[in-house]
């Protein structure tokens, strides 16, 4: 194991931003920490790095208790958000810094550099200064600067935030090249879901000073373990119902609930996709109103609401929605294939996803 | 309108910069160059130079240091009473010249505890060198510090945590990151410091007892000259004074070319 945390929490005055949270980290995992600006993922990944000093619990790197360790002797490599490269220096120095603070020869120094240049596509950009580079140079510069040293673990701080979005989705595409070749263990903060999905092997999920969720990106996605989840990461049409009789029934849907108590008020989530939608009154049993079409580039999102009022999110993919003739204001037939419980406090266990009774197969065949 | 309003700020200009300057120097040299190097190099002449000059350099390190130390706690630390501190920095701005240097009298006059003190010790502050410098470092003390206030507070922390990531201990830290990311600033309030040690008269004047060949200063010898009605002396110094102040003000220009392009250097990046 190369990165234990445990119990790690921390307070600023009467704020909380981080709750006793616990985690491990695999040697050479790339892991994302995802959360809304303020879930405390940027002030655990300071307090690993040793920027921040925890108000309780423990840190392990390498089986090794980091606590009371210093930032200058944890051996680990930190990529800042708006790049902090040291703006007197050429990008030769900037690099060259931190293994001339520790002291390497000359005839290490210089090899290592051009190592490092080549590996990031920095070549003949050694003499420039940080202000003659672009946003993606410089981020790149940043990674080589904390790479140089060969540290133990490279934490990244909302590294792509400061990038518009084509350089970003370039510098993502960087990360994982990067962590291909060299297997560094990476920690890296994003608030953006997409990002995590794509970059990370595994995710932890942060809300307010908590961990809700710690899995791979299609854990996650598919099987959100809290409510925060399931919105945060993709999108989900929630409702909320109270179970009677063994189901929950919500305007005209009903959704079978066996094994929960009367009486218990519970939340049900369904990804968009699972609300199929048809232009034929007979092809599903809900009726519905198409509110909204919205073209995403690779699918459409409808948007429908129920004779009862509820708004429901729909996506239809390309070759589907050419099927079909949609049109704003008219009345389409829709029906809720998949749902699942969401569980109303954190950690509780959830059960899969299951078919609701009122799943009508086609009407007509 | 326009040529009115042209003219007009080039007539101020005259009456105010151009004319007094080019006055003085046509009247330096007025009884031709010997009389003007007799002047400049009398012992009266030479002792003033020397005196100012010491008193700017000791002015300008103590300033160095402390304006540093002092600017880096104000905008770096939270601590009760940051704010009044911050209030003061201004206030040797507010403050005649001539006030700071009576109130020094009235701390370190006969018969307060300060002078029995130092008394004790053998060091005569009052009317010699200490009184002088403490004087001129009244006058000069918010030159640095409000230089490298602003400046801080654009730099920001992070390379400094970026370099203790990296592996560097505070000083490494201090010299090699913060101290580079603030050399402009500090040129810029040097200069300005040492512009301001050179020209000081009211409280020098008031604190040093304009002693001849001990405690007078250059600005203090022109004074006693023009008094004396040694016109050629008193135009000789202050010509020699205002050459200084001209390599001055080009050395601030190009300063401020530099701090200004440094920071914008700093907030092209997005913060």
């Amino acid at each position: 194991m190369k990165i234990e945390v445990k119990d790690l929490a921390k307070t600023f005055g009467p704020v909380v931003a981080v709750g006793r949270v616990s985690f491990q980290v695999e040697e050479g995992e790339l892991l994302g920490l995802l959360g809304p600006s303020g879930s405390g993922k940027t002030t655990v990944l300071r307090m690993i790095a040793g920027l921040e000093a925890p108000s309780f619990g423990d840190i392990w790197i390498d089986g090794r208790r980091v606590n009371d360790l210093p930032v200058q002797e944890r051996n680990i490599g930190f990529v800042f958000q708006h790049y902090a490269l040291f703006k007197h220096l050429t990008v030769y120095d900037n690099i060259a810094f931190g293994l001339r603070v520790k002291k390497w020869g000359r005839q290490a120094i210089g090899p290592r550099i051009a190592e490092l240049l080549t590996l990031m596509s920095l070549e003949r950009l050694d003499d420039r200064y940080p202000h003659q580079l672009s946003g993606g140079q410089r981020q790149r510069v940043a990674i080589a600067r904390a790479l140089a040293p060969r540290p133990s673990v490279l934490l990244l701080d909302e590294p792509f935030g400061a990038v518009d979005a084509k350089v970003r989705q370039e510098l993502r595409e960087w990360l994982i090249r990067l962590h291909n070749e060299l297997n560094v263990t990476s920690l890296f903060v994003t608030h953006d879901q997409e990002e995590a999905m794509e970059v990370s092997n595994r995710i932890l999920v942060f809300s307010k000073g908590r961990l809700e969720q710690s899995g791979s990106p299609a854990e996650v996605y598919e099987e959100p373990a809290t409510e925060f989840v399931a919105r945060f990461i993709g999108s989900m049409n929630i409702l909320e119902g109270v179970v009677k009789n063994g189901a929950v029934v919500i305007g005209s849907l009903e959704f079978p609930a066996s094994g929960i108590d009367d009486g218990t008020p519970v939340q049900v989530g369904f990804r968009p996709y699972y609300v199929k939608v048809s232009d034929n009154h007979m092809r599903y049993r809900q009726r519905a109103k198409l509110r909204h079409i919205y073209f995403l580039g690779v699918a459409y999102r409808l948007e429908i609401e129920t004779s009862d009022g509820l708004l429901l999110r729909s996506r239809v993919n390309k070759e589907e929605f050419r099927q079909y003739r949609f049109q704003v204001g008219q009345t389409v037939s829709y029906a809720v294939t998949q749902f699942r419980f969401l569980p109303r406090e954190a950690g509780a266990h959830l059960p899969p996803d299951r078919p609701p009774m009122t799943t009508p197969g086609p009407l007509t065949p | 309108m326009r040529p009115v309003m042209i003219g007009s700020v080039w007539a101020y200009f005259l009456v105010l910069l151009i004319g007094p300057v080019f006055y003085l120097v046509v009247q330096s040299f007025s009884e031709g160059i010997a009389p003007f190097w007799t002047e400049l190099t009398r012992p009266e002449a030479l002792h003033g130079f020397l005196l100012t000059a010491e008193i700017t350099v000791i002015v300008l390190v103590v300033n160095l240091c402390f304006g540093t130390v002092t600017a880096l706690v104000l905008v770096r630390q939270k601590f009760p009473g940051r704010t009044f501190l911050s209030g003061l920095i201004d206030l040797p701005f507010a403050v005649s010249p001539v006030i700071a240097g009576f109130m020094l009298i009235l701390l370190f006059g006969p018969d307060t505890i300060l002078e029995a003190f130092f008394g004790s010790l053998g060091v005569k502050v009052l009317f010699a060198f200490p009184a002088m410098v403490l004087a001129t470092l009244f006058a000069t003390f918010p030159f640095i510090v409000r230089e490298l206030t602003p400046l801080l507070q654009t730099i920001g922390t992070e390379s400094e945590e970026a370099a203790r990531t990296l592996g560097a201990g505070e000083w490494q830290v201090f010299f090699k990151v913060t101290l580079p990311a603030l050399r402009w600033g500090l040129v810029y309030g040097a200069t300005l410091t040492v512009a301001r040690s050179i020209g000081e008269f009211g409280a020098v004047l008031v604190v040093s007892g304009n002693i001849l060949l001990l405690t007078q200063t250059a600005t203090l010898h022109i004074y006693q000259s023009y008094v004396d009605f040694n016109y050629i002396g008193a135009n000789a110094v202050a010509f020699a004074l205002l050459a200084v102040s001209f390599a001055i003000l080009a050395l601030l220009e190009i300063a401020k070319a530099r701090a200004q392009a440094a920071t914008q250097q700093m907030s092209a990046d997005p913060v």
